[in-house]
């Protein structure tokens, strides 16, 4: 059986559904942001999924996944400045000991 | 045939990389994991024909991204601590499983309308005049490049020392 659309829009859903569990689930706030980099790959696998078998000769949805990397690459960056100013203010990146809003 | 065996390969070895990301409690561990399922990420590109794709996800994650993780996991001290999990797993896995079930019945149960026509290769040719060309996605690149700026001092003036 030769691999189609089908084949990569499960694996998409897999790991979408991997990373949500870890991004849900997770107490580390850095492996938070690394179950939400597995999240974007996933949806990035289903665009160009798409992209190869729907429309091949426009490659729209390579578009839509470059344009997925820069926001992945900037949410990165700016996530993980957050995650070092809240560790030397509050010693921790724990996400249950970050409630400052709620005290 | 080869791109068959290629994406199983690709996709038994990526699943397996993410969920061991979830897994893992030791931090740096599961760094290392999930670099091994961007780097399978890139591959299944090349199974899609989508070269330049390939490379950029080479470039950004397994050289940008991880690299910026790791760096955030030294920084944190974390590593001692661990990976643990909060008081919303079983409802996470739920929510996650049911999510799952939902989105793979609607996948295959829909029929999309697959085109029969051969893949644009190399792609960069067809990329750039969509990303640059006339009619095209320039705005959004323009828009992307104020973003990536936006970032940049957004995070050099969160981590400056007061």
């Amino acid at each position: 059986m030769t691999t189609g659309l089908e084949h990569y829009l499960v694996l998409a859903a897999v790991l979408f559904s991997i990373g949500l569990y870890g991004a849900l689930a997770k107490r580390n706030a850095v492996v938070v942001m690394m179950c939400i980099e597995i999240m974007l790959n996933a949806v990035n696998i289903a665009l160009v999924g798409f992209s190869r078998f729907v429309t091949p000769t426009m490659l729209t949805g390579q578009i839509f996944a470059i344009f997925i990397m820069v926001v992945a690459a900037a949410e990165a960056a700016v996530g993980l400045a957050i995650i070092i100013t809240i560790y030397r203010n509050r010693e921790s990146v724990e996400t249950t000991d970050i409630n400052l809003m709620k005290e | 045939m080869g791109v068959d065996i290629a994406f199983w390969i690709l996709a038994i070895v990526g699943v397996a990389a993410a969920l061991t990301v979830v897994l893992l409690r030791n931090v740096f561990h599961a760094a290392l994991a999930l670099i091994l399922c961007l780097v399978t990420v890139a591959g299944l590109y090349i199974t899609l024909s989508a070269d330049f794709l390939a490379g950029v996800q080479i470039l950004v994650y397994v050289g940008g991204v991880s690299i910026l993780l790791i760096l955030a996991i030294m920084l944190t001290r974390e590593v001692q601590h661990g990976s643990l999990s909060n008081k919303f797993r079983v409802p996470a896995f739920l929510v996650a499983a049911i999510f799952l079930g939902v989105m793979i019945y609607s996948m295959v149960a829909t029929p999309w309308q697959i085109s029969t026509a051969s893949p644009a290769a190399p792609t960069t040719a067809v990329l750039a005049s969509n990303l640059l060309g006339e009619g095209g996605f320039i705005l959004a690149v323009e828009v992307a490049a104020a973003l990536l700026l936006a970032a940049i001092l957004g995070a050099i003036v969160l981590v400056r020392e007061k």
